[in-house]
């Protein structure tokens, strides 16, 4: 059991999917502009993720190897296409928030890659486990930059004023930066170099070596 | 249409405004040969995926699509993403086959290539945006080259960008992923003064 639950907490933070294995970015960066569309999506992510990750696993043994990649494609698309319209049809406003992106869960690399890299070859309960975890890690950086985001771009956390803006009599002048793209950017690029600070052995060897010279005088 | 084709472009930017596609343009984004071969397959594909799809949309999976079947009440917008992915599979593998069999040289070149944008969330994101935009066949045809040009140039000037980044001397934590973030930063925060240009 202490084995099957390093599934769930190894990828949390420390082989963190989105930081550190570069999976699934593309859908993170664009759902963070506000908390509740950053966590609407997580939920979404990760019910697909665990679901994928169990039919896969159960037919694991079954799926021609030459075809694997149609067939998985096939069974996360048809997943992705419930949790869509179950969005549409009980949190209208919130899907047209997230537009395409959830119908880009398809396309979305985390899925795939755990499908590839870890479904395939384990059985049902690890995988289900596996894909919670990533899920769980995922969600985790989502709403790490979402709540920046929105704290800081707006004053506001889920919708409910937390820093009064100043057109409305308080302190805080929201930074209109935080709402633009960039910003998603720099966040995700500062939180990869705080965890890396920490977590040492993530660090990345350079290419090419500098040698300094401090032997000039 | 030439504003279309601009803003396609330059003011959103698949890759940098919509973060489409981030992890193959952080991914294959080392050297800036590879990344250039990447950069022109992608916008041949995207140029015949989108208009594709754009003829499978209404023709066959819009709301009233069968009408000339005495169908009018069908719906089949909902299985617009498999349709989608279908085609981009599809078209990839021909693509991939035609220019084995007609240009091995540009075969050989983007042959790795070809089979990583099926799984492309940029292509899709191209073909689910011009649904959601309702474009017509000739718009289509220029968003999509306009969009795959824009995510090319984005990805040749952000490897170029990391051919020099590799010998500066950086903090330990930023190395590689952490730098390449921030300097996408950038770039798309000067992609998006383009903002207004042909609008």
């Amino acid at each position: 059991m202490a084995s099957n639950l390093r599934h769930v907490t190894a990828p949390l933070v420390q082989n963190n999917p989105v930081t550190l294995q570069i999976l699934g970015i593309c859908s993170a960066l664009a759902v963070t502009t506000s908390l509740s569309t950053a966590l609407v999506m997580s939920m979404a992510l990760t019910v697909v993720l665990c679901l994928a990750s169990a039919t896969i696993s159960l037919i694991r043994n079954h799926i021609p190897n030459v075809i694997r990649l149609i067939v998985q494609i096939i069974i996360i698309a048809s997943l992705v296409i419930v949790i869509d319209e179950l969005l549409q049809a009980y949190a209208f406003e919130i899907s047209r928030q997230l537009s395409i992106f959830v119908g880009l869960i398809v396309t979305n690399c985390l899925v795939m890659g755990r499908a590839e890299a870890f479904a395939m070859r384990n059985p049902v309960w690890p995988s289900v486990l596996d894909g919670l975890g990533n899920g769980l890690g995922y969600s985790l950086v989502l709403i790490i930059v979402g709540s920046i985001r929105e704290l800081l771009g707006a004053g506001t956390l889920l919708g409910y004023t937390i820093l009064t803006p100043a057109s409305q009599g308080g302190w805080f002048v929201p930074l209109g930066l935080m709402q633009l793209a960039p910003s998603a950017f720099f966040i995700i690029g500062l939180l990869v170099w705080a965890i890396r600070s920490h977590w040492v052995g993530q660090v990345e060897t350079p290419k090419f070596s500098l040698k300094l010279q401090r032997s000039r005088g | 249409m030439t504003d279309l084709l601009i803003t396609a472009i330059f003011h959103e930017n698949l890759a940098l405004t919509f973060f489409l596609g981030v992890c193959t343009f952080l991914a294959v984004s080392e050297r800036l040969e590879t990344a250039f071969g990447l950069g022109l397959a992608i916008i041949v594909v995207q140029t015949i995926t989108v208009p594709v799809n754009n003829l499978i949309f209404s023709g066959f999976l819009v709301e009233g699509a069968w009408a000339w079947l005495g169908l009018p009440d069908v719906d089949l917008t909902f299985l617009k993403l498999i349709a989608f992915i279908g085609v981009i599979a599809a078209m990839v593998q021909i693509l991939e086959m035609t220019l084995d069999r007609f240009a091995p040289v540009l075969y050989r070149a983007l042959g790795i290539f070809l089979p990583l944008i099926t799984v492309n969330c940029a292509v899709l994101g191209g073909s689910l945006f011009m649904a959601e935009r309702q474009y017509d066949f000739a718009q289509s045809v220029v968003f999509g080259f306009g969009s795959g040009a824009g995510w090319a140039l984005a990805i040749v000037a952000f490897a170029a960008i990391r051919e020099r980044l590799k010998y500066s001397d950086m903090p330990a934590g930023l190395q590689g992923l952490g730098s390449a973030f921030l300097v996408t930063g950038l770039m798309s925060l000067g992609f998006s003064a383009f903002a207004g240009v042909g609008s």
